[in-house]
């Protein structure tokens, strides 16, 4: 499988980039912060996760520790994909 | 009496109590207003004086809240820019409001670094976060909370202007809406008014400080010495959820997209919020089955439907006594403000017509800033000489006893068959169809027709529907000439700042 973090960024590249911090976006760094997704964003970054990973983003899930950076995300899906 | 004066009273009066609570900080009045003044000391010796504008293009957050306070005590006018903007508008509006002092976050430098290259009138941009040195521009100082200059409190009245605050691109080119002390004053007194604020109340605000709708939330709550539980944003509902229930939150300001996405949460029936005791709804109507859902959902707290515009901030609100009678109403004017309808020829019409909205009283703008042409679209002769009035171009009808009812915006009636198509009614029916989140409503040239009725839905997670279901309901629900001849179905709806859809968008 590829690599979750550069295929999230891949598609955040794609599909988003809301202020022009993307170039430099560190892989720990929120994306709230620096403006690379806003409210609706998140909600099609979850759609995306979903389909991608086949499973389901709980509500109690969507908060920033797990979908507010690449290394927050990584580390959520690989617990998803273990548990 | 000023705006920031509504401030400093309660900060006065209890200045040990918490004024703001933003992400685990706790901020008494008396911290917000010491750092407010050293702040505004900060500005005055940069060379900010009386009647400059000064842009605060920040995220909500205590720098945000404090910019606010220091711009208003050195005689400064506070221009608030959604942080969302993009760095050609950040410059467009920075150099149509000439401001002389930009406030912002080094996260924001992509953007204002941009839009200072294209810009000559700001002096002094102060920066939240580290300075780059090797990077910034010259004009750019450290966001410094330390007290190093001493405050000399400018000479000041209430005919001047306390803030700018553009209009939301819906309607073409922004335009600098004027506010004087006096305008602010009144509407925030109005409101505390009807929504009987008090001190011990604790208002939640999700809602951007760039929004007038999220501004007036700090300027109300600190106006009745009650709390502000400040959140970044709304782009997390289940934390916004634990928030309002750690703080014990009574006040819930909203808008219809923040509805929405807090009724498609499962686990919403996890939070009680049991100590919530307003909602509030503005920027756009409520679809009468999200009222009735919210009801039932938080019984324990009364809902307002409101509506305003950002020219005069609040014209009315729904008593929410009235919810039962007249659900789709919003309302009557508030305290201290006139409202009625006019025909196209301006005469004032009785109750039971329709017909535009007209708005007189103190808190209706100064007009927009260096705009004559525009302001003399808006602000014509009111009945006692040399006052003016406030046109808001929008179509409202009134029932028997006066309340209001939203009918469109001026240009936004659809003629199709040669009658008139409301598009907000025609999106209320589009409302109920189980599984519409957002819906909106456009008229497009038809050679038959004059205009079609065309319909755009984002559908909520894991639903689909077809164009012939969603038309067909409207035909069960609606006369033919207004059920849509065309439905199509997007990801995500184009929208302003504020989170209005941008109709102009659709085709």
């Amino acid at each position: 499988m590829q690599d979750i973090k550069t295929r999230v960024r891949s598609y955040i590249d794609d599909n988003f980039i809301m202020s022009s911090a993307g170039a430099q976006l560190k892989d720990s760094d929120s994306f709230i912060e620096w403006h690379v997704i806003d409210s609706t964003g998140f909600l099609e970054l979850v759609t995306f996760l979903e389909e991608i990973y086949g499973f389901v983003v709980e509500d109690e899930e969507m908060v920033p520790d797990n979908l507010d950076s690449l290394n927050s995300i990584e580390a959520y899906v690989l617990r998803k994909l273990a548990s | 009496m000023l705006l920031h004066h509504l401030f400093e009273k309660s900060a006065r009066h209890t200045p040990a109590k918490v004024a703001l609570v933003f992400e685990g900080q706790r901020l008494s009045y008396a911290q917000i207003d010491a750092q407010a003044t050293c702040l505004a000391a900060s500005l005055q010796r940069c060379g900010v004086q009386r009647g400059d504008r000064v842009a605060s293009f920040l995220d909500n957050g205590v720098e945000a809240v404090v910019s606010l306070y220091a711009t208003l005590k050195c005689g400064g006018v506070f221009m608030p820019i959604n942080p969302l903007t993009k760095s050609d508008k950040l410059g467009y509006l920075l150099n149509d409001a000439r401001a002389s002092a930009l406030i912002t976050h080094a996260a924001l430098r992509a953007v204002y670094a941009d839009a200072l290259a294209q810009n000559k009138s700001v002096h002094t941009c102060f920066v939240v976060g580290a300075v780059d040195p090797a990077w910034a521009d010259t004009r750019c100082v450290a966001y410094s909370e330390r007290c190093e200059n001493a405050f000399d409190p400018p000479f000041a009245i209430d005919q001047d202007l306390a803030g700018i605050i553009y209009t939301s691109g819906s309607t073409g080119e922004p335009k600098g809406v004027m506010l004087t002390h006096l305008n602010m004053v009144s509407s925030a007194r109005s409101i505390c008014s009807y929504l009987a604020l008090q001190a011990d109340d604790v208002i939640l605000c999700a809602l951007p400080l760039a929004f007038d709708y999220g501004l007036y939330q700090i300027l109300m709550s600190h106006l009745v010495g009650a709390t502000v539980v400040l959140e970044r944003s709304f782009s997390f509902p289940v934390k916004v959820l634990e928030v309002m229930t750690r703080e014990q939150v009574t006040v819930f300001p909203g808008v219809p997209t923040m509805f929405s996405l807090l009724m498609n949460l499962k686990s919403l029936r996890d939070y009680p919020l049991v100590t919530l005791r307003k909602i509030t709804n503005t920027a756009a109507v409520l679809p009468e089955e999200h009222i009735h859902q919210l009801r039932n959902l938080f019984p324990q707290a009364q809902l307002y439907s409101m509506y305003g515009l950002t020219e005069c901030k609040r014209v009315t609100y729904l008593p929410p006594d009235q919810l039962d009678t007249r659900p789709t109403s919003v309302g009557r004017g508030m305290p201290n403000q006139e409202v009625w309808l006019v025909d196209t020829a301006g005469n004032r019409l009785p109750n039971g017509n329709t017909g535009e909205l007209v708005i007189r009283g103190s808190n209706v703008m100064r007009g927009y800033w260096e705009k004559p042409v525009q302001t003399a679209e808006r602000l014509k002769p009111g009945p006692i000489s040399g006052e003016t009035v406030l046109y808001s171009g929008d179509v409202f009808r009134t029932d028997a006893e006066g309340y209001l009812y939203f009918v469109a915006r001026i240009d936004d009636i659809i003629k199709s068959r040669g009658e008139k198509v409301s598009p907000r009614e025609v999106e209320a029916v589009l409302y109920e169809i189980p599984g519409v989140l957002e819906a909106a409503v456009i008229g497009v040239p038809d050679p038959v027709l004059g205009e079609a009725v065309k319909a755009f839905l984002t559908l909520k997670k894991g639903v689909t529907s077809s164009e012939r279901e969603v038309i067909r309901y409207c035909l069960s629900r609606l006369e033919s000439f207004m059920a849509p001849k065309s439905v199509v179905f997007l990801d995500a709806f184009p929208k302003t700042d504020t989170g209005k859809i941008k109709k102009n968008h659709l085709a």
